[in-house]
């Protein structure tokens, strides 16, 4: 039985070179800028970010401080990457930045490579910034009140196949805030705007649908998030493809709550 | 001197669960907010813990190393969870997926604790449809379902090909609603490196703060670990870059027995290998095999177009040497199958090491559309990575490390042998024995965290009524000098070689030893090369920066001491289980149809490693497993 297979039996695949513009920031507080690295030798079946770890590695065996860049599941999953490359949100691929491949980028290119700044998603480091914010307009009322327990047998309640595909186009929505990062006004309206679609159009979701909505929209202007203005940039960003007609529910689902005379349950949450 | 009691209570396996829950002592609901539980981890076990258990009232103190919880590993679950609903009325019941997932671990796991994630299962299902989960629907409006590896009914519910995602954001709503009533406190970017110990009880943690690199600490009653599997040891995997053993390993450093370290799963359907550069490896659902025939040329070395390949000259190995199960045998069955192949020189792509699986015949008789529904986003990631159309040719496959069936060793109570700490999910040990089936992590994972742990808590907690340590005990201070202490150690040795360079070879040296295929002499040779990385490591490696600041490289680092330990270990327990079973292959007991050969006699137990201190061998205790209801067979998917 042959043990092990070659680690690298494959012919030497195609390399490039590439020039990366950096954003370099140590520290939130401090003054960013722009710093050229020159990375040779990159294989151009690896991903994007398998070229920042060669640079850094790079830079990590010369004793300098490596770029700080936030990736988790490298599948287009979990929503941690986003970087701005070359002006756009995940870069050029339609996809997260994890999934987006060298192959994709021209030998000798000259890239550039910036964080998902804006007014509410602070940088923390590099390309590192803090996206809490989105997590505090799901705290607003992003969820179905049910405590852990029993439950009906869920075939008990129909729900058509065609809104269950809808709900989940909705929820398919990763997190990564690319959507906030392409806005010009820096608005949030379609990552709120996905789970109120996803809990609105559920039957699970309809007691707390009008209390939802108003508390959430109300939580991204206390944030700091922009108003829309229909650019559309986030739904040509977004790497799930969702679309800007949840953003039109939303609306409509606010004026709905908002002229219905808000919350009459009173405060029913227990201390 | 660890004990091992699994408290599984008498009675008729089915009456256990609940006769248990009947003489259990509780916390009432007046006294539960004078208790603080901290939960590591918010995947889908950590998530739904903290958020049941903070609706029950108790004080909950949650802790991330990611920037939110919504980023936990178990949201690249893909396929689906499983639960014996019998919606397809196809035969099955609880006993059936208890029977399923015992024959499935190869008869290595308890059977009480298996028997109970059956009875939870249904629960499971109720409580995220109330949540809004959107799983698939059929055109009646009932819950549609598919089925996976090893079992012959339909029980698998999904959500495309994201059914992890959409549960991790159920659980994650509901702890977001507990954040926002007050009743969990969340600390994001906080990563657990140890575990505090006062009198023998679990009492807290220490952790640093990844973005200013201070060292704090928090004290509670009880400490719940939901810190997922060690795959990543191997450095290839289909974990998350950051997916790590720390919390577990210092636990286990603290006195917390370590369960069948070696029992490792490898999935058969991975994107194979293509370069060092590598950084991951990408899972293709196991749902695939449903209608993915999987199969390689009869001749060596054939690099026709797929497409050009005639019928007659297609090795479907799988359909031939398992016709009962055919392509969905379970994972083990199917990774070893495949490396046979590759060895044998019969595989495709540039290495040689890559089987087909393809979509041909499916999308022939049911239509692209079909297809394309239930696996469209699948089949969209592959051709993202390889730039290559499974609609258009075969998905290139070979296995991947994936999921640990070992971890910490539990109780009856999910309590590890500290008293007050907990381990939930992946890591803990307790219900997949030598080999988990396809789309029982999720149901293991909220089985654990919306039923079963909120319910057995409190017979530990009850006692300490007003017993309570604050952070002012000097075990606080002596633990956190202890972390400091390991930092500056790591940052002062200013070496040559990166912690990524070793870890990387470390991967290969356990990868190609503690594998899909083992044995002793490799066993042995695998443990002086660990022995020599770790040399390597505290001489020689070099981190730069600070340690007040975001250092990723130091996070890599401190990552990888423990690492380096647990991969010891792993190859320590392969060595020492002198059996085959499951995942784990030793070359000397090979049945004569080539199928793994277990020793009940010897071996029926979970071995159980206690930390004996840095300069002395780990001891192994066994828990002898007894089989009340099944009596071990050989495990057959012919």
């Amino acid at each position: 039985m042959i043990k092990q297979e070659p680690d690298n039996g494959q012919p030497t695949p195609d390399t490039v070179s590439l020039t990366i513009r950096a954003w370099r920031q140590a520290r939130g507080e401090d003054h960013g800028h722009f710093e050229v690295y020159e990375v040779g030798n990159v294989p151009v079946d690896a991903s994007f970010l398998e070229m920042l770890d060669i640079l850094n590695e790079d830079l990590v065996s010369r004793g300098r401080d490596p770029i700080a860049f936030e990736s988790d599941c490298r599948e287009g999953i979990c929503g941690t990457c986003g970087i701005v490359v070359d002006g756009l949100p995940h870069g050029p691929g339609h996809c997260t930045t994890c999934q987006l491949q060298i192959r994709d980028f021209e030998d000798g290119a000259t890239i550039t490579i910036e964080p998902f700044a804006t007014g509410a998603f602070p940088v923390i480091k590099d390309l590192m910034v803090d996206r809490s914010a989105l997590d505090r307009i799901i705290q607003a009322g992003g969820y179905v009140t049910v405590h852990s327990g029993p439950k009906p047998d869920p075939n008990s309640i129909p729900i058509e196949h065609d809104v269950v595909e809808d709900a989940l186009d909705a929820s398919a929505c990763i997190g990564c805030g690319a959507c906030v990062a392409a806005c010009p006004n820096g608005s949030s309206s379609l990552f709120t705007s996905a789970k109120i679609g996803h809990l609105g159009l559920l039957p699970q979701g309809q007691p707390e649908r009008e209390d939802r909505v108003r508390k959430m929209v109300e939580a991204m202007d206390e944030e700091g998030f922009g108003s829309c203005r229909n650019y559309a940039e986030c739904q040509a960003s977004c790497p799930k493809e969702i679309s800007i007609k949840y953003i039109g529910r939303m609306n409509a689902d606010y004026i709905k709550a908002t002229i219905s005379g808000g919350d009459r349950r009173g405060d029913m949450h227990a201390t | 001197m660890v004990e091992l009691n699994s408290k599984i209570p008498d009675g008729p396996i089915e009456d256990k669960w609940h006769s248990h829950l009947e003489h259990a002592r509780l916390v009432g609901p007046r006294n539960r907010p004078t208790y603080d539980v901290i939960v590591v981890g918010t995947g889908l076990a950590g998530a739904s813990a903290a958020s049941s258990l903070a609706a029950q009232g108790y004080n909950v103190h949650v802790f991330i190393y990611h920037d939110t919880p919504r980023r936990a590993h178990s949201i690249a679950a893909q396929g689906g969870i499983n639960a014996c609903k019998n919606y397809r009325e196809d035969g099955d019941s609880t006993y059936r997926l208890f029977y399923d997932t015992q024959k499935g671990g190869d008869f290595r796991s308890r059977e009480a604790n298996v028997y109970r994630l059956a009875q939870t299962s249904t629960q499971i299902i109720d409580q995220c449809v109330a949540q809004g989960v959107p799983f698939a629907r059929e055109y009646g409006g009932m819950l549609a379902n598919r089925s996976f590896g090893g079992v012959l009914v339909e029980r698998t519910f999904y959500c495309r090909g994201q059914t992890g995602q959409q549960l991790l954001l159920g659980a994650y709503q509901a702890l977001q609603k507990e954040i926002e009533l007050g009743k969990v406190k969340m600390y994001t970017r906080s990563e657990m490196l140890d575990l505090v110990m006062v009198d023998g009880r679990a009492r807290g943690i220490v952790y640093r703060d990844m973005v200013d690199g201070s060292i704090k600490s928090i004290a509670g009653e009880a400490v719940v670990l939901a810190t997922g599997g060690y795959g990543a040891v191997y450095f290839n995997s289909t974990n998350a870059i950051n997916s790590n053993g720390t919390a577990i390993w210092r636990a286990h450093k603290r006195g917390a027995a370590f369960a069948n370290p070696s029992f490792v799963q490898i999935h058969p359907t991975c994107i194979p290998v293509s370069g060092d550069h590598q950084s991951k490896l990408t899972l293709m659902s196991e749902s695939l095999r449903n209608d993915g025939r999987v199969w390689v040329p009869r001749t060596p070395k054939d690099t026709r177009n797929p497409a050009d390949i005639p019928e007659e000259e297609r090795y479907y190995y799988l359909e031939e040497r398992y016709p009962t199960f055919g392509n969905l045998v379970p994972r083990d069955v199917a990774s070893r199958a495949a490396k046979v192949v590759c060895d044998d020189g019969l595989g495709v792509g540039s290495t040689g090491y890559s089987v087909y699986m393809d979509f041909r015949d499916a999308i022939e008789s049911k239509g692209r559309d079909t297809i394309a529904e239930k696996y469209g986003n699948l089949f969209d990631m592959y051709s993202e990575i390889t730039g290559e159309s499974p609609y258009d040719q075969p998905f290139r496959i070979y296995p991947a490390v994936h999921y640990c069936m070992g971890g910490l060793w539990v109780d009856y109570n999910l309590q590890t042998t500290i008293p007050g700490l907990y381990a939930i999910g992946e890591a803990n040990f307790s219900d997949h024995g030598a080999n988990r089936l396809g789309a029982s992590s999720l149901m293991q994972c909220l089985a654990d965290g919306y039923f079963i742990l909120p319910q057995t808590i409190g017979d530990g907690l009850q006692p300490l009524y007003r017993d309570k340590v604050d952070t002012t005990h000097p075990a606080f201070a002596r633990t956190e000098a202890e972390v400091r202490d390991r930092i500056q150690r790591v940052m002062s040795i200013k070496g040559d070689s990166t912690p990524l360079s070793i870890h990387k070879r470390l991967g290969k040296v356990i990868w190609n030893n503690c594998g899909m295929s083992r044995n002793a002499e490799d066993l042995a040779s695998a443990l002086d090369q660990v022995d020599q990385l770790k040399k390597e490591f505290w001489e020689n490696v070099n981190i730069p920066g600070t340690d007040g600041d975001v250092n990723q490289t130091l996070e890599r680092a401190l990552r990888l001491v423990d690492f380096l330990e647990i991969g010891e270990l792993m190859c320590r327990d392969a060595l020492m289980r002198d059996e085959s079973c499951g995942c784990h292959f030793r070359e000397d007991h090979v049945a004569d149809d080539g199928e793994v050969q277990r020793n009940d006699e010897d071996f029926s137990h979970v071995a159980a490693w206690e930390w004996t201190g840095e300069d002395s061998v780990s001891e192994r205790h066994e828990e002898q497993l007894s089989y009340e209801v099944m009596q071990p067979a050989t495990r057959s998917y012919k």
